[in-house]
């Protein structure tokens, strides 16, 4: 099959590989459809993620249809399903409380030992995300062996386009499960760090939990543009000092919730973040904090921080002294995607959330080292790329 | 920094390993005590009833199941087992090993039978966990590195870090019995089978 493997930093390329098979019980094979790029895909292109060894099958956000399974899937050969970038047993403790990115058993055995030393115990595995949650090849293929495909996939019913209902894979539930850890009550104003796929779906969650603002802050015009249309106020932290404006806009209280979805790859000459930039280039830290330290700043005494952005390693310059003294609740972690999957279909089925506004992009998979390329050198115009394996190269159209 | 694999094995600081001269009673209860002996012990939680990890422990043929190194392991009698490991170079190493305690649904241990080339024996405990969170599991595992050429072959392979191999056993034991199978990232079943990480 064709499939998007990593050989380095800025260096994916579509390779011919072998087909995967069915290899455990409660396996099936999918033939995918549609899988998108994620912002965390740019963090694996950075090369800010350990672990990753050159021809790594990546992508984690993928549907398609099911063409094989094992014994032990309660999938049917033909039905259409979405896949969650997490994989979880289903059966360990901490699958029974549904906390799923936390699964005991969803990393194989061999490489659950560097999370663990790492974080203190291993995470549940993840499609096509490095060696360290698990090594398991990503859904940028023709083809993907989905493990636990009795408790991953969600079945999509006949009918409904991949556009509408891809993103339940990862950053419809992640954007949904951010604004859930704000622990909106109804009047609060939300402040939402970057305007990606991840703080657009924050937004939108943000509202329909109750939230009577929204403020979402980006430096790209056109994401900011999209924050706008489902009601958020923006700053754009190039025009304006994001703090100054937040205690303007809140009339000095703060936002009762922040939610950083920004990220380890945090943009913008701010003194703290051209430190940690020189820190990560001479390898003192890895991580780029800019936007959690903002978040935590401008958050109101006593109010609430959700970070669903992901970081990797210790960090220095953490303002533990404001976290602390104003009382503050910080909430994050890895989607438990399988948790949100039915609730999260019915909205959309219901049109409750808009999914489809946020591709800018459709691209045959066959152009994928292009897709990253752009995903990751033009921000403002391209906001999602979906890539379709069947798509002929001629074909490739934008929205 | 790209080989998990490797990285995990370089400084790995074990959990509970006592090393050369450590009392054995510390870790390894009633177990023998010789002054080269090593011992490694790890403890973990499994979503399942104790005389269901019991059972399927008791029957040592099941352990090659999910313990890497072993190849097979023929059961002889009530308490006579016939271990086959793998060593470097395509060798195996075999040795028989006789239970030693036996408590249903709580403890077993066993012993290679004297003459072994790598003298060891394990013990494994299942205790009821709090909260209904299933069973604790602790597991023992001492040996007596060799002396000599040959020795040094066979203890190449057990000092292959035997925290590393326990603590990854016991993983793969947890996960056969809570999900039915050993979660792998195989694309193929040779892939799964030459157990690449
Ligand atoms: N928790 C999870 O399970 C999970 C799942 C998916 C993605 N993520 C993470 O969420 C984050 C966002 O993902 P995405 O796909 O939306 O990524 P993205 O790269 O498309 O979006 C990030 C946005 O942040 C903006 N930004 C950069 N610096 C900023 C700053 N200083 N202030 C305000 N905005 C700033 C960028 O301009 C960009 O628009 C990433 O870290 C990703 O890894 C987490
Ligand atoms: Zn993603
Ligand atoms: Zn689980």
């Amino acid at each position: 099959m064709r499939a998007l493997a990593w050989h380095g930093r800025h260096d994916v390329r579509v390779d011919t590989v072998d087909d995967p098979e069915i290899v455990n019980r409660r396996d099936a094979i999918i033939k995918v459809t549609s899988t998108a790029i994620c912002g965390s895909d740019l963090h694996l292109y950075d090369g800010y993620i350990p672990t990753m060894k050159a021809g790594d099958i990546l992508g984690h956000e993928f549907m398609g249809e099911v063409v094989e399974v094992g014994p032990g899937s309660t999938l049917k050969k033909g039905q259409r399903v979405v896949v969650p970038f997490t994989i979880a047993c289903g059966s360990c403790y901490h699958c029974g409380k549904q906390q799923f990115s936390a699964c005991d058993n969803g990393n194989p055995a061999d490489n659950q030992d560097i999370a663990e030393k790492l974080y203190g115990q291993p995470m549940s595995g993840l499609f096509g995300y490095s060696h360290m949650t698990g090594g398991y090849a990503g859904g940028q293929a023709e083809y993907v062996r989905v493990p636990y495909s009795d408790v991953g996939p969600i079945v999509i019913p006949d009918g409904v386009d991949d556009d509408k209902v891809l993103f339940l894979s990862d950053i419809l539930p992640t954007g949904w499960q951010a604004a859930e850890n704000a622990d909106i009550e109804p009047g609060d104003t939300v402040a939402v760090w970057g305007c990606g796929p991840v703080g657009l779906f924050a937004v939108q969650s943000a509202f329909l939990m109750g939230a009577a603002r929204v403020i979402a802050i980006d430096h790209f015009p056109k994401r900011l543009e999209l924050a706008r249309r489902f009601g958020a106020e923006t700053i754009n932290f190039e025009e304006t000092a994001t703090y100054d404006a937040l205690m303007q806009m809140t009339g000095g209280i703060g936002p009762d919730a922040c939610i950083d979805s920004v990220g380890l790859e945090a943009h913008g000459l701010f003194v703290d973040n051209v430190v940690d930039q020189i820190k990560k280039s001479t390898f003192l830290g890895t991580d780029r904090i800019h936007s959690i330290r903002q978040a935590i700043v401008a958050c109101r005494k006593g109010g609430r921080v959700s970070m669903p952005a992901v970081y990797g390693g210790i960090v220095d310059k953490f303002p533990l002294g404001a976290l602390m003294e104003k009382g503050l609740t910080l909430k994050t972690g890895q989607t438990h995607v399988q948790r949100y999957l039915p609730g999260l279909l019915n909205a959309i089925m219901e049109e409750k959330i808009d999914t489809t506004f946020l591709i800018s992009h459709r691209m045959p998979l066959e152009q994928g080292a292009e897709a990253y390329r752009m995903f990751h050198d033009e921000q403002n115009d391209v906001t999602k790329i979906v890539l379709k394996p069947g798509m002929a190269s001629a074909a490739a159209a934008t929205a | 920094m790209t080989d998990g694999a490797t990285n995990s094995g370089q400084d790995d600081a074990p959990l509970a390993t006592s090393k050369h001269g450590d009392p054995a009673g510390e870790t390894g209860g009633r177990m023998r005590e010789t002054a080269g002996d090593q011992i490694t012990s790890r403890a973990v939680t499994i979503n399942r009833p104790r005389t269901e990890l019991y059972a399927y422990w008791r029957d040592f043929a099941n352990l090659a199941t999910f313990m890497e190194n072993v190849e097979r392991i023929d059961v002889k009698d009530a308490t006579t087992s016939h271990w086959v490991v793998a060593a470097p170079a395509g060798k195996t190493v075999e040795w028989d090993a006789l239970v030693t305690e036996d408590e249903a649904g709580s403890l077993i241990a066993w012993e290679s039978a004297p003459g072994a080339d790598v003298p060891n024996s394990g013990r494994i405990e299942f205790v009821e966990a709090q909260g209904g969170r299933g069973t604790v599991v602790t597991a023992t595992i001492l040996y007596d590195p060799p002396a000599g050429v040959v020795g040094k072959i066979v203890a190449k392979l057990f000092q292959r870090e035997p925290a590393i191999q326990a603590r990854r056993d016991l993983r793969r034991f947890k996960q056969l019995m809570e999900t039915g199978e050993i979660s792998t990232n195989a694309m193929n079943p040779a892939q799964a089978a030459a157990k690449e990480v």
